[in-house]
Parts: C-alpha cells; structure tokens; sequence
C-alpha cells in the first residue's frame, strides 16, 4: 500500500468520523444542559426516533431538507416540554419515565412509519457544504470543510454553549440549580422555569440529532437510532458534563467506528469478529464511567426533584 | 380512605387514562377503539388458548418484574433487563448444547440455574461498578445491555451457529435444535403452556418470602429506604447494592432461560437487536413492576394483564391492520402515567395521614422510588 493511497484512507476515516459523531454530538449536548440543570433524561433515544421519524416524512413529502430539520427540532421541543411537566411539576422519578419516553417512541415512530409509509422509500441525502477557500486546502479541507450544514451547526454549538453555561446569567442560573436549587431559589431564580427551558431546549437539540441521521441516511427503519439516544447520555458522563469534553467524547466515537467500519470493510477484522468490535464504544464508555466517577462530580442535585421547603 | 386502596386506584387510574389515549390513538387509526380493545381482551382472555398464550407471555415480563422490585426497593434502578435476558439465555443455551446426553430432570433444572448464574452476573457487574467505582447503574445497564447483544450477535453467527447453516450457506444466524431433553415440559395437552409459567409463579412468590420473611430482605430493604441509616445500622450497603442487582439479573437470566427453552423453534435466533429477542421485557418488566407498587405478588395480575396485551396486540394487528407498535407506544405511556401518578398518591396519603406513623408496607410503596438517600426531602 503506497503512502498516498494510506494517507487518502486516513483523511476518509477521520471525514467518516466526523460526520458519524455528529448526531451524538448534538444529542449530547442537549442532554449536558438538562443535566447541568439537574434533571437526567433517559428518553433522548425514544426522542431521537420520533423526531427522525418526523423529518424523513417531512423530506419524503417535500423534497426539502430544511423542512425536515424544522419538523426534527418542534416534535424535540413538544416532547422535551411534555418530559419537562412529568419530571418538574410532577416530578416523576427521571430514570423510569425516560424509559417510558423511549418506549413511546420507539413504538410511536415505528407504528407511524408503517401507517404512513409501510415500505422503506429512500429520501434525497444531505449535499456537501464546501467552505470557500478552507475546502480547498489539502488534507484539512477534506477532512474538516466539505461536510454538511449539520455537521458545522453541530460543531458550531460547541462554543455557542460553553459561552452561555460559563458567561452568561443564564448560564449561571443553571449551574446554580444543578448544584443547589434551594440556595439559587432562595436568590430568586426559579428553578422550575429554569429546568423547563433547558429540558425543552435539550430535548430540541435530542430531536436535531434524530432528523439529522434520518437525512444523513436517507431512510427510516423500525430502531433506526439502535441505542445512540443512550450512548449519547453516557457521553455526557465520559464528558465531565462541559460541552468541549462532550464533543471530545463524541469524536472519539465517531472514529471509533469510522475505523471499525474501514476495516471491516478492507477484511482487516474478519467478519465474525466485526460483532465483538462493535461492543468497543460501549466498554470504552464503561471504563470512562470509571474513571469519571472517581475524578469529576456530577451535578450535586441531578435526578432530585425539587419541592419547594414550606 | 383506605391508605392501601388509594395505593392501588391510583397507579390503576393512570393505567387507564393511557389506555384512554389508546383508544383515541386507534380511533385516529381508522379501527373502532371499542371493538378494537374488545377484540385485544378476547384474544388475550377470551377462551383457553388464549388464556395459555397470555400467560406464556407473561413469563419473561413476570420474572423481569419480580427482578426489578427487588432492585428498586433497595434503591437501585435496573435498565439492564434486557441485557441480562440475552446473557442468561447464551448461557443456559450453551450448557444444554454443550450437554446433549442429559435427561431432562437433570438437563432442565440445569438450565434454569445457569441462565440465572449468566444473568446475575451480568447484573453483578453493573452492582460491583456502583458500589465500589460510584458509576451509575442507571448507565452501567445500559452499556452493558449494548455489550451483551454484541456477544450474542458474534457468537449466534460465529461459535454457536447451527452446523447446518453453514453446510446450506444460508448462515441465518441461530443455533441448532436444542436438545428434546431441553424442551420446558408442555403443561396441557395441544395448548402452548409450558412449565415456565410455574417456575415463574413460583420464583415471584420465593421473592415475596425473601423481601419480607429473611434478614437479607430486611438488610436489602433498609439500604432501599436510607443508605445513611442502614449503613448506621451496619448493614453492608455495598454488598447489598451488588446482591440486588445481581439477584435481579439472576431472575431476568431464567427469563431469557426460559424464552429460548420454551420458544416454538426451540431454538435461540437473533435478527440483530435485543428487542428481537427479548421483545422488549427487559423494559416491560419495569412497567409490570411499577403497576404492582414494586410488590413480587401483585406482578402476578400485572403481568398477565401486560402478557395479554402483547397477546391482544397480535390479534388487533390480524384484525384490523393496527401494527403492534402502538402496543410498544402504549406501554411507554403507561410507565410515564404511572410513575407521575406517584405524586398524586402522595398527595392524596398525605392528606389522609393522621399520624406520621412507621414502617407499614404501603408507605414504603411511596418513597422507594426516590433517588438516592433523600427520602426526607417530600416531608
């Protein structure tokens, strides 16, 4: 193999990556801001298919990408605020009514794929975005400038919310109820007003993330996500809960299998191992979870509901 | 009121306002939701096969559920059902194909304890990564549910795979035809009820003996209620986190058993995913659960009544081209409906409450959901 032909593999592989953590990315920056909140949401996979679901039956009717985005985003929304009343007003515990948000929608998203559309029909993909003059730089250009409109939003909302957690009032506010409501009450800032805002906008990047697949893909399927919700909360964890530690861990991923994909498909990894080397992302993320829990704390008031002290 | 009775209406009445929303959703299906639920409770109940059929489906969602009420009383939160199921089956379906000679009072009694060993060892682990690494088990279970169907993928397609298959080439990913001595004894003539369901009934009521009857029930139960006090007490709280999740692994591993040894094909086949194989008991039991106020005995009713559901499904999708999915959906309300309806339980017991009084059964119903040691926080 001649280094050129090497270095045309690696460029792919770590292109493939990127676009591949993209989802995850998203997602788990929803979730990072619910958590910092203090809230945990276990339905980011059952959010994620529906609003997959939404935004490739908006593509396959319109024929329009955007469409499909917007549709993506307001079904995160609706389901984000319906999460947020469950879990803040009635304050449900957070880990059992995730799981009731994934199983609606998994079956949701499922029952209306095959009422609305019963046979896999292949929408129009996502075009390449080349950035002026930076795509056409060698190697970098490829690897980072000729991705999709997604693929830059996503990576762009990394500093986007790393500036508003740490610099912002609001930023505070939420940092100040994940740690200890009572005292950030007791200053004035409600925290059921605070936690629904990040619960709905969290669940809103949730369903960006379940529209960007479906277009990435082109098509939807009963499981489409095949748990990314759920490895998308643990990234939060293997993230310490800041945003550029989650988009580390997402990229991570995304290479992770961008390279388990490459050689598969070179033979490098027989076949029958391929299965065993699809479990890599999820014993990386336990051991992350390890090393995690015994260097950073979690947010002091996560998966507590708060009631005001009379 | 009655503390106990409003303990029961409640969760029941939240039971029905998903079934409510159903009814609506079906409507907008284009079925009749009337004769659409009365199709589903014919089907399910409505004669001695269907009858046998629904219990057959509740076996894994029974076991499941009594596996979940102990973890959740001892204030551990199992999402690794799923998980446990494929490893437990792997197990046992490795024993019995590793063992073809045995007979079956010997084989079958085999299996069952080696699927419960495969189960609680993976349950086990995520206990161990809690106790003595501080990562959630919230999280653990669901890596490691990743993790098991992975294993199961490469060794149904790989080490375990029908020998026949590859002769064909066809390579469907599946083992051979289990041993005849593995067969789950059928328990009535020409219906599809197997022995499974006694093990499972029998498994719920050791449960109830154990939780309420035995000082590791006790011990389990104290850590449930306040890790601060038992560990005050001292009672092991690490030991136990690991015994809770390792006994409820143990129980959803005969479940996964118990699936693979009592299925039509007799054989364990995999389309890829856990819910192919599981059909999502791993996270139906938790509903069964949560209906049942966490309590072994009561996930009997309750999952009968979620096995003929699945079962009413399958009979809806026949009738009236309704896809079962809106039983997946519909069971996802009912987890959402029942445990925000905790919160007008408590209300309506607080009003009730005449003296703070201590530890009966109902009351422990009511914080055990809680998170972590801050069951003084609803005073």
């Amino acid at each position: 193999m001649d280094s050129s032909f090497a270095l045309f593999i690696v460029v792919a592989t770590i292109a493939s990556g990127i676009r591949l953590a993209t989802p995850f990315l998203l997602a788990s920056l929803g979730e990072a801001l619910g958590q910092r909140s203090g809230v945990l949401n276990l339905g980011v996979d059952g959010v994620m298919l529906i609003s997959a679901f939404g935004a490739y039956y908006a593509v396959l009717k319109t024929g329009n990408l955007m469409y499909g985005l917007m549709i993506g985003i307001a079904i995160g929304l609706l389901l984000g605020l319906f999460y947020a009343f469950i879990t803040i007003t009635l304050r449900a515990e957070q880990g059992v009514s995730g799981i009731g948000i994934y199983l609606f929608g998994l079956g949701m998203s499922d029952l209306l794929f095959q009422k609305l559309v019963g046979t896999p029909r292949p929408t129009l993909p996502f075009m390449p975005l080349d950035i002026p003059v930076l795509s056409q730089l060698p190697i970098l250009g490829e690897m980072l400038f000729q991705h999709s409109l997604i693929v830059y939003i996503a990576f762009g909302l990394v500093p986007i919310m790393s500036f508003i957690l740490n610099r912002t009032n609001y930023g505070l506010n939420v940092r100040a109820i994940g740690e200890n409501p009572e005292a950030a009450d007791s200053l004035g800032v409600s925290v059921i007003l605070t936690r629904y805002s990040t619960l709905i906008i969290g669940n809103g990047l949730a369903g960006l993330a379940g529209a960007a697949l479906a277009i990435e893909m082109g098509i939807f399927q009963q499981n489409l996500t095949n748990a990314m919700g759920f490895i998308a909360i643990a990234l939060v964890y293997f993230g310490a809960w800041t945003p550029k530690g989650v988009m580390i861990g997402s990229l991570v991923f995304g290479l992770v299998q961008a390279i388990v994909l490459q050689c598969k498909s070179f033979g490098i990894i027989p076949r029958s191992a391929s299965d065993l080397a699809a479990m890599t992302p999820a014993l990386i993320t336990i051991l992350a979870l390890v090393v995690v829990a015994k260097r950073f704390r979690q947010p002091a008031a996560l998966t507590k509901p708060y009631v005001r002290g009379e | 009121m009655n503390r106990s009775l409003i303990g029961f209406l409640i969760p029941l009445s939240a039971v029905f306002t998903a079934l409510l929303i159903g009814a609506v959703m079906l409507a907008s299906l284009g079925a009749n939701p009337i004769n659409g639920y009365l199709t589903m409770l014919h089907a399910a109940f409505g004669s001695m096969e269907g009858i046998a059929n629904t219990s057959v489906k509740s076996i894994p969602l029974l076991l499941v559920g009594v596996g979940i009420c102990i973890a959740f009383r001892a204030n551990v939160i199992n999402i690794g059902g799923e998980g446990q199921m494929v490893v437990g089956a792997l197990m046992a379906t490795a024993a019995a194909l590793a063992l073809p000679n045995t007979p079956s009072p010997i084989l079958i009694p085999l299996i069952l304890i080696v699927g419960a060993i495969g189960g609680a060892v993976w349950g086990g682990i995520a206990g161990a990564l809690k106790a003595y690494f501080n990562v959630s088990e919230i999280l653990s279970t669901i890596m490691l549910n990743i993790v098991a169907v992975q294993i199961m993928n490469f060794l149904l397609r790989g080490p375990l795979i029908d020998p026949g298959e590859i002769e064909r080439g066809t390579r469907i990913p599946q083992t051979a035809r289990l041993p005849l001595a593995s067969d789950l004894p059928i328990l009535i003539e020409g219906l599809r009820m197997h022995l499974g369901f006694v093990v499972a009934l029998l498994v719920a009521i050791g449960a109830y003996f154990l939780l309420w009857r035995t000082s590791f029930g006790f011990r389990l139960r104290s850590v449930g209620y306040s890790r601060d006090a038992a560990r005050y007490a001292g009672i092991s709280v690490r030991k136990n986190i690991v015994g809770a999740l390792a006994l409820s692994g143990a129980m959803s591993g005969v479940a996964g058993a118990i699936l693979v040894f009592g299925s039509v094909s007799h054989r364990m086949v995999t389309d890829g995913s856990s819910t192919g194989f599981t059909g999502s008991a791993g996270f139906n039991g938790i509903v069964v659960a949560l209906l049942a106020g966490l309590h072994p005995i009561w996930s009997i009713p309750s999952a009968l009544l979620f096995g003929g559901m699945l079962v009413g499904a399958n009979a809806l999708q026949r009738a009236a081209q309704v896809p079962s999915a809106l039983i997946i959906a519909l069971n996802g309300l009912i987890v959402i409906f029942v445990v925000s309806s905790e919160y007008f339980r408590q209300r309506s017991l607080q009003t009730t409450r005449a003296t703070p009084s201590s530890d009966d059964q109902s009351e422990a119903d009511v914080s055990i959901i809680s998170s972590d040691d801050e069951g003084g926080q609803n005073g």
